[in-house]
């Protein structure tokens, strides 16, 4: 049987189309473009493999370290009550709206040569500051309000009826934590880090800023699309192909997760 | 107050009191007994459970627990360091683990080895009927399943205190009887607080029954005693039943006195079945002389009193009351001491299962 009487106005259909349209025409504008006779060769360029390789290996280590520093965050945020709660989750989404830019400044200032903490860290032989290191904690401070956020979400939903039963039971905090909380919040966890991923794979104006863009150690793809596209437009487009077919495979991932959480 | 005839150090005392909740509840169990709360919504039933469970934290609560401080004097033990279970109306199992996992849990918690939980969680599980269920997810499992699952894993934890929690308001009302049964046998000798709207749970489980209206305690005494003569607002509307004790003989209840009764059983009763009769007063019919008529139930009774209860009349008599019209007792010309013969449909008589040793059931 089909819902005869919309629950919206036909003429909706028009901008719905139109805005569609928008998203689908620029991508479907690089596929047009790329030069598929040298795809293979520009895309396993030294220089393009070098840059996929440390995004690769930049987003994943990023990934754990919003697990490691994102978990605890969700979990007070989600199941402790105390003053400036509100402004607490203001902050953790400020990275989110803030320009990328503007997050690589605040980190040089803080992680920098002259930095709050660079000089600190300088005495104990540690320089952030244009190395691989400072890539990661980039894109973790653009990527850390996603998986904050949606485990947040997730353990909002979950509620506590069972960690409640969990203790009746005999379970300490800690146990309750590991065997009862985590692994129901499991799905949205996956979900959270996918997403964090995602963010930190595409990370720009943070990672330029404040790790700037040296062949191997800093330059991800991203970096090396804007590069390229001065100097070997073809490579650039090859290379965006690359970055929506992570995308394309990001998002299916998600939504196969959500899926199998829904079940 | 019966915590002067328990020694002093066994079972459970608590005074819970809250100014938010206008609750102030004070409790005494025995070790071993089995109490139903019994009280409308928002008496102060679930902040007597949440609070002896450890998971709310009241105004004040003074709580002992077999000689134990779990609250008072500016102690407050957290839930898991109580030994107080909790079975509630929805069963609550773990979803990412099967039911042996489940049940499991309460012993692993508690330092138990891995496979040695397990095994106990099996017994626990064949315990209550439902170890063919081990390896299923609670989404494989029906809502009696699952409340026995649950049950199961309560009482793997071997708790102190269990606290039951309108355990079967959420059941198929063709599951709830054999669940009764199941809990009858398990909380023969465990400290257990039932709380209940139902007053055939009272009746099947508990040896006492607590009354609680607007966050205080009107009324506490035997299940039967309470049952049949209540003497707060909330008893007198769910209950005020007749309950006639004695056990099944051929079919029929048959009471110490000899008198044997027609009724309709909630489930099998076997020959030898501890048993009482339920039957409101407003099905009981009163006669002088009496009557023919095979279907049904001839008692004959002396009145005790008389009470007017608006254009009615309770007649009380040495075996049962029944409930007549100011009309009818005019014509009868009844008064204490009268000889009369009280008769009652057998459709009008449920016959349930009462706790073995329950006051009233012998």
């Amino acid at each position: 049987m089909r819902d005869t009487v919309g629950t919206f106005p036909r003429w909706l259909l028009v901008p719905a189309a139109t805005s569609a349209l928008f998203i689908a025409v620029p991508l479907l504008a690089i596929v047009l473009r790329v030069d598929w006779s040298q795809f293979g060769a520009l895309v396993t360029s030294p220089s393009s493999q070098a840059a996929l390789w440390l995004s690769l290996r930049t987003a994943s280590a990023t990934t754990v370290l919003c697990v490691l520093l994102g978990v605890p965050l969700a979990l007070v945020l989600a199941r402790a009550r105390f003053r400036g709660q509100s402004l607490l989750r203001s902050l953790v989404l400020l990275p989110m709206v803030l320009p990328p830019v503007v997050g690589g400044i605040a980190l040089l200032y803080t992680f920098g040569r002259r930095g709050l903490l660079g000089e600190s860290l300088e005495v104990l032989g540690l320089q952030i500051a244009f190395s691989t290191t400072a890539v990661v904690l980039a894109q973790t401070f653009v990527a850390l309000p996603f998986l904050v956020l949606s485990l947040e979400g997730t353990l909002r939903t979950a509620g506590q009826r069972y960690e409640r039963v969990a203790a009746t039971l005999g379970a300490t905090p800690t146990t309750v934590l590991r065997r009862v909380t985590l692994p129901l919040v499991l799905p949205g966890l996956v979900s959270g880090a996918i997403l964090s991923f995602a963010r930190a794979l595409g990370e720009f104006g943070a990672t330029i800023t404040f790790a700037g863009s040296l062949q191997g150690t800093t330059r991800t793809l991203p970096l090396e699309i804007y590069l390229q596209r001065e100097t070997d437009p073809d490579a650039a487009v090859a290379l965006s192909l690359l970055l929506v077919v992570v995308a394309v495979v990001v998002i299916l991932a998600v939504r196969g997760n959500d899926a199998r959480q829904a079940l | 107050m019966t915590s002067a005839t328990h020694p002093v150090g066994s079972g459970l005392t608590a005074r819970i009191r809250s100014e938010e909740r206008d609750v102030d509840l004070a409790l005494t169990l025995a070790t071993g007994e089995t109490v139903a709360v019994l009280g409308p919504n928002g008496a102060g039933k679930s902040t007597l459970v949440t609070a002896l469970a450890g998971l709310l934290r009241p105004d004040e609560a003074s709580i002992r627990l077999d000689g134990t401080v779990l609250a008072g004097d500016g102690t407050w033990l957290p839930a898991h360091r109580r030994g107080v279970a909790l079975l509630a109306q929805d069963a609550l199992l773990f979803p990412h683990l099967d039911a042996r996992e489940n049940v499991a849990f309460g012993p692993r918690s508690a330092g138990v080895p891995r496979r040695a939980a397990r095994e106990a969680a099996e017994r626990w599980l064949h315990d209550l009927g439902v170890a063919d269920l081990a390896d299923r997810r609670p989404s494989e499992l029906s809502g009696g399943q699952a409340q026995r699952v649950a049950l199961a894993r309560a009482l793997a934890t071997e708790p102190r205190l269990l606290l039951l929690d309108e355990p079967m308001a959420a059941l198929d009302v063709s599951v709830a009887p054999e669940i009764r049964r199941l809990l009858r046998r398990v909380l023969a000798d465990r400290t257990t607080i039932l709380v209940t709207h139902d007053v055939l749970d009272a009746l099947a489980l508990a040896d006492r029954v607590v009354v609680v209206e607007d966050g205080r305690v009107v009324e506490d005494g035997p299940t039967r005693e309470v049952l049949t003569r209540p003497r707060s607002a909330f008893g007198a509307r769910i209950a005020g039943l007749d309950l006639i004790a004695g056990s099944m003989r051929d079919g029929r209840l048959v009471t110490p006195d000899g008198l044997a009764i027609d009724g309709t059983p909630s489930e099998p009763l076997p020959d030898g079945t501890p048993t009482v009769a339920v039957v409101s007063p407003a099905d009981v019919a009163v006669h002088l002389d009496a009557p023919g008529g095979s279907p049904r139930n001839t008692m004959s009774a002396t009145i005790t009193h008389l009470e007017p209860f608006g254009d009615h009349v309770l007649v009380r008599t040495d075996v049962a009351d029944a409930r007549i019209t100011l009309a009818s007792a005019a014509e009868l010309d009844l008064s204490p001491g009268t000889r009369v013969h009280l008769v009652v449909k057998a459709t009008a008589v449920a016959l349930h299962p009462a706790r073995p040793g329950a006051p009233g059931a012998s």
